[in-house]
């Protein structure tokens, strides 16, 4: 057992667990962050996304011990901003949330790669998605939302 | 098992003489390697030295010709960093996935030393050196002395990475090629890196390296040094000859990700294209 300390959605927090937990478990299991998702457990798929010190990291790879003094935003965090209604907005227009498991780690890497990039190209777009799997939409209309944010919500990032 | 989260390296250093630990810097390989049933503790089955937080060991620092990279950098940071090598930073931009970049780093590719690990390729090409710290000593070792086979490093109970050392150089031509399933997040099925430095049309440096066809990556520095001296042309006039004289050291396997007979035969055509890229 360890002390482990950390900021999660703006709120400091102790835990006292094993530190060779999975942070995705810590989420899920132990805070009832159930916004990110196992998919594959290995890093693969991105469906655990979410922002460490804002930037996407996949939560089943991250043990609990690494995340000590550091700030962690889920999506449960992250549907409090301004930019989460925009995103949200483009994905319901462009139809780019179909059976819904890939999207909280979508979202994740679409705020991770725009808060660098505000204006991307759809290369870089698809760059920023690598890590993320979508077995429904095909990926086209993901992309298209994430530009059509990106438009409309210009001066958010 | 026990579970050692040091507040400062010379804390890990100490703790690193109780035996053989397990070092954890980002954890994407060790997490995997170690996996269990979901919502259960990781599965490590030797002690563990969690290190991802020490913030001393994380930079990376120009010194005149030399890169100096801290073991807990991220690809994230070498990507971004102005001094780093572009061979390097053409790498990283197929490695893995912007998420696992963020916390995967140089050192522990050294440490978990896979053939197919393509930032460890780089190393190779670059003649990269690797610092060992323990308690009470310190050594600089070249990098394909630093890994010995698939998953063994000539690394000591009680060392652990401080930093790895990149000779900044400049090439006229440079080539990463990576062969996987997928564009990101796929471990390579053969890895390349050619790279060349002429001299008006002469060739005054030539490095090859080949990742995923041997027990470590293949760099032959005598089969380098054979065609410098040379033209691009006489090089390409002799590209049959370079592929053969490769062909002992590539040496394949058949695993999930690909064949042995596939591999071979990429890995020679990477090499013979490059040479005709020149």
């Amino acid at each position: 057992m360890a002390d482990i300390t950390f900021t999660l959605n703006g709120e400091r927090i102790t835990l006292r667990e094993e530190p060779n937990l999975r942070f995705l478990d810590v989420l899920r299991e132990k805070l009832n962050h159930t916004g990110a998702k196992e998919g594959c457990g290995e890093g693969e798929c991105g469906a655990c996304a979410i922002l460490l010190d804002g930037h996407i990291v996949n939560s089943c790879l991250l043990p609990l011990a690494s995340v000590d003094g550091r700030d962690v935003v889920t999506i449960e965090g992250y549907r409090m901003t301004e930019r989460y209604q925009m995103l949200e907005k483009a994905f319901i227009e462009e139809g780019a949330v179909q059976c819904g498991i890939c999207t909280p780690g979508m979202m994740i890497a679409a705020e991770s790669m725009l808060r660098e990039n505000p204006d991307p190209t759809d290369e870089e777009i698809r760059h920023g998605l690598a890590g993320n799997l979508c077995r429904c939409t095909g990926y086209n209309m993901i992309i298209a939302a994430i530009r059509r944010a990106a438009k409309e919500g210009e001066g958010l990032w | 098992m026990r579970h050692i989260i040091p507040k400062t390296y010379r804390e890990a250093l100490e703790h690193l003489k109780s035996g053989s630990l397990h070092i954890l810097a980002g954890g994407t390989d060790l997490m995997v390697q170690n996996r269990a049933w979901s919502e259960t503790p990781v599965a490590f089955k030797k002690d563990t030295l969690y290190v991802y937080n020490l913030e001393e060991l994380r930079y990376i620092e120009r010194e005149g010709d030399m890169l100096h990279v801290g073991a807990l950098a991220s690809y994230d940071m070498l990507e971004r960093h102005p001094d780093t090598p572009s061979a390097l930073k053409r790498c990283i931009a197929l490695l893995a996935s912007p998420g696992l970049r963020r916390v995967a780093t140089l050192a522990g590719n050294i440490g978990n030393a896979s053939p197919a690990a393509d930032g460890v390729l780089v190393l190779y090409a670059l003649d990269a050196r690797v610092v060992l710290d323990s308690a009470d000593a310190t050594r600089e070792i070249p990098i394909e002395e630093a890994i010995t086979g698939p998953g063994r490093t000539a690394f000591e109970d009680g060392e652990m990475i401080r930093e790895i050392r990149i000779p900044l150089e400049d090439f006229d031509s440079e080539r990463f090629k990576k062969v996987g399933g997928r564009k990101a997040d796929a471990i390579s099925k053969v890895s390349f890196l050619g790279a060349a430095a002429f001299d008006g049309d002469v060739i005054k440096d030539l490095r090859l390296a080949l990742g995923a066809v041997n027990t470590t990556v293949v760099r032959r520095r005598e089969i380098e040094a054979q065609y410098q001296g040379l033209t691009a042309a006489d090089l390409k006039a002799r590209s049959q000859e370079i592929r053969e004289a490769y062909a002992p050291y590539v040496r394949p396997i058949d695993d999930q990700r690909s064949t042995a007979t596939y591999r071979r035969q990429v890995a020679l055509n990477l090499i013979e294209d490059y040479i005709h890229s020149l």
